[in-house]
């Protein structure tokens, strides 16, 4: 990389302490979406969910769509960042804390949905088991009891997971700034210093959060699965969804992740550290995972339309040559044959290729998650519970509400922390320290004597 | 609290200090207690990065989640009897169901405890005023003593510079 830990203090905490008039403008324009879809929240919370399109028999669309579509954005981050950590991974270190964040946001809007699918969502508490004059109490055997529970153990481990390699980058600001920004840094840096305990500390704690996220990850997308596979659904009944699931979690986390690394590298000019290499690698994950979720699709239909059972092949039909075809085929374009030839050519696999494969991959998954609920909601198992779903103006408002909400989280996070961890970075780039006892073998071999470089990212 | 310390400006040089001050002329005294060292990133290559390297702390996250796991799972089976629920004749308390959420709070534990052992053994957030330089932030190495005799500060300095200190304070 080339780059003096002077000069990656200077890159990297530039946007925190200067303030351009783009991100102002940002701020506004995502300012004012969000601000249209809170209108519209407020709008359906004081005339009720009827104002949205959903109807008898088809009562989850838009709102668990993106409930299922913003968990599964949330694998991004926490999971891609524990795998890479633990596999030691030297590419990792300006990817990990941008894919963390990822995580929290996506959790906390996600988790949202569900409460407003309440109706009356000023009563979510009652989902909390605390004693209470009502003689009620959570029902445990529900998956979405379960949810509430997996959900409130990712955030928490998610948030934790984020916090702890910031820690000391706060305190390089807190000693970098003055004023205000100093008395803010000085307390949430928890009066770190930077003694080897502490270090050892925060290691062992990462490395312990580490093994301790991913079953937390695959369990949350497994429940979320559950709360369809849970019921005597046609086509949601079905053994393959917890697996297929965290497949396609993990498989739009990570076109989230490049799409979000691509607009930080340009926005804030980090073209030096969020190199070719990151979206080559994080490329070939893509790959993998489109090549996977293809497979899960393909068991899936394959298995029903050899089963034949007439209520799923209702639901089957209508996603292959019905009213839901052309959602289903341009879901297949956009996560299948589009992304597979950007993605496997060597050649096309550059920074744009990526993060086209990504777009397609983001508008092709929340399709997938709009077609997994509707389709079975409207083709129940008799014809006369038939229906039919058009969203309103409320719920697409408040969709493109979620997405604003998700970038203004993140461009505010990025003022108030290092997106990149620093010190991470600086220990990847420093070069491995032949022992005294080690030197004296590699003398006799000179191409071991020196460092190989083998810790640097690039 | 009065400290005299070296800046050092690569880990070399301060592990010499550190293994200076462990070892220490006669005529100057140091405790190892006494021997502060900050950096702005993890030497654990070097000795002076492995000071209490020591911790228990993965064998007290397992057993947070273990006790987490046992306490959701009596929460969870308490409660179904006493707000027992209509199951057609199976069980009140079903093992799978309340398997998903012990499991979640076994994790959720293990993370909590995680936490709160950083925090302490860490010891963060601390009241006291310790030792500390904002130079380590530029990349230096500190390596000092806290409240060393008065007779041994002269000692000390001039070990702390002929290890490398691109700068040795005393302070106050």
């Amino acid at each position: 990389m080339n780059k003096t830990p002077e000069q990656m203090n200077e890159d990297l905490l530039r946007p925190v302490f200067h303030t351009t008039w783009r991100f102002w403008a940002t701020v506004g324009v995502l300012l004012s979406v969000i601000a249209a879809a809170g209108l519209a929240l407020s709008y359906q919370v004081w005339n009720g969910i009827g104002v949205w399109g959903i109807d008898r028999p088809a009562f989850w669309a838009f709102d668990i769509t993106n409930f299922v579509f913003w968990i599964g954005i949330s694998h991004a981050g926490t999971l891609i960042s524990a795998i890479l950590r633990l596999a030691n991974a030297t590419w990792r270190r300006p990817v990990t804390r941008c894919a963390e964040v990822i995580t929290l946001w996506a959790l906390m809007i996600g988790g949202m949905f569900p409460i407003i699918h309440l109706g009356r969502p000023w009563l979510f508490f009652w989902l909390a088991p605390y004693p209470n004059e009502r003689g009620i109490w959570p029902q445990f055997r529900s998956p979405l009891m379960w949810d509430f529970f997996a959900i409130s153990t990712y955030i928490t481990g998610s948030a934790i997971f984020l916090l702890y390699p910031i820690i000391p980058d706060w305190a390089l600001v807190r000693d970098k700034s003055s004023g205000w920004r100093k008395k803010f840094y000085t307390v949430v840096s928890l009066g770190w210093r930077g003694t080897p305990k502490q270090w050892n500390r925060l290691e062992m704690a990462m490395k312990i959060m580490a093994v301790v996220i991913i079953p937390v990850a695959v369990s949350v997308h497994s429940i979320v699965s559950w709360d369809f596979a849970m019921a005597p659904v046609p086509m949601w009944h079905s053994t393959i969804f917890a697996p297929y699931f965290v497949c396609g979690a993990i498989f739009s986390g990570i076109a989230a992740l490049i799409i979000a690394m691509a607009i930080i590298r340009k926005a804030l000019g980090l073209e030096d550290y969020m190199k070719r290499l990151h979206f080559e690698n994080l490329g070939k994950l893509l790959l993998v995972m489109s090549l996977l979720w293809f497979y899960f699709i393909v068991s899936e239909r394959l298995t029903t339309w050899y089963g034949n059972e007439p209520s799923e092949m209702a639901v089957f039909w209508s996603t292959q040559i019905g009213s839901f075809s052309p959602l289903f085929w341009t879901m297949v374009c956009c996560n299948f044959l589009i992304p597979v030839p950007l993605l496997a050519i060597k050649k096309l696999r550059t920074i744009t290729g990526t993060v086209i494969a990504s777009s397609t991959i983001i508008v092709g998954m929340w399709l997938e998650r709009f077609l997994i609920i509707v389709p079975s909601e409207t083709h129940k198992y008799l014809p006369y519970a038939y229906g039919s779903y058009r969203p309103t103006w409320v719920e697409i408002t408040i969709t493109a509400g979620t997405f604003a909400a998700m970038m203004l989280l993140y461009v505010l996070f990025a003022k108030f922390v290092p997106i990149i961890s620093i010190w991470e970075l600086k220990l990847g780039e420093r070069k491995p320290v032949v022992s005294p006892q080690l030197s004296v073998v590699a003398s006799d071999l000179p191409a071991l004597a020196e460092p190989t470089g083998l810790a640097t990212d690039s | 609290m009065t400290a005299i310390y070296g800046l050092y400006p690569d880990p070399g040089s301060a592990e010499r200090a550190f293994q200076s001050l462990r070892r220490p002329p006669d005529g100057v005294d140091v405790s190892d207690n006494d021997i502060v060292i900050l950096s702005s990133e993890p030497f654990e290559e070097y000795e002076f990065g492995r000071r209490g390297h020591r911790t228990v702390m993965p064998w007290l996250a397992a057993l947070g989640g273990l006790a987490g796991g046992l306490l959701g799972f009596l929460f969870v089976s308490y409660t179904q009897r006493a707000y027992p629920l209509p199951t057609g004749g199976m069980k009140i308390v079903s093992l799978w169901p309340d398997g998903v959420i012990t499991y979640e709070l076994i994790m959720l534990s293990a993370i909590l405890t995680t936490l709160v052992t950083l925090l302490i053994t860490a010891r963060s957030p601390r009241r006291s005023r310790k030792l500390y330089d904002p130079q380590v932030s530029e990349g230096k190495i500190l390596v000092g003593v806290v409240n060393p005799a008065e007779a041994s500060s002269a000692g000390l300095e001039r070990m702390l510079r002929d290890a490398g200190a691109s700068s040795v304070v005393s302070c106050p």
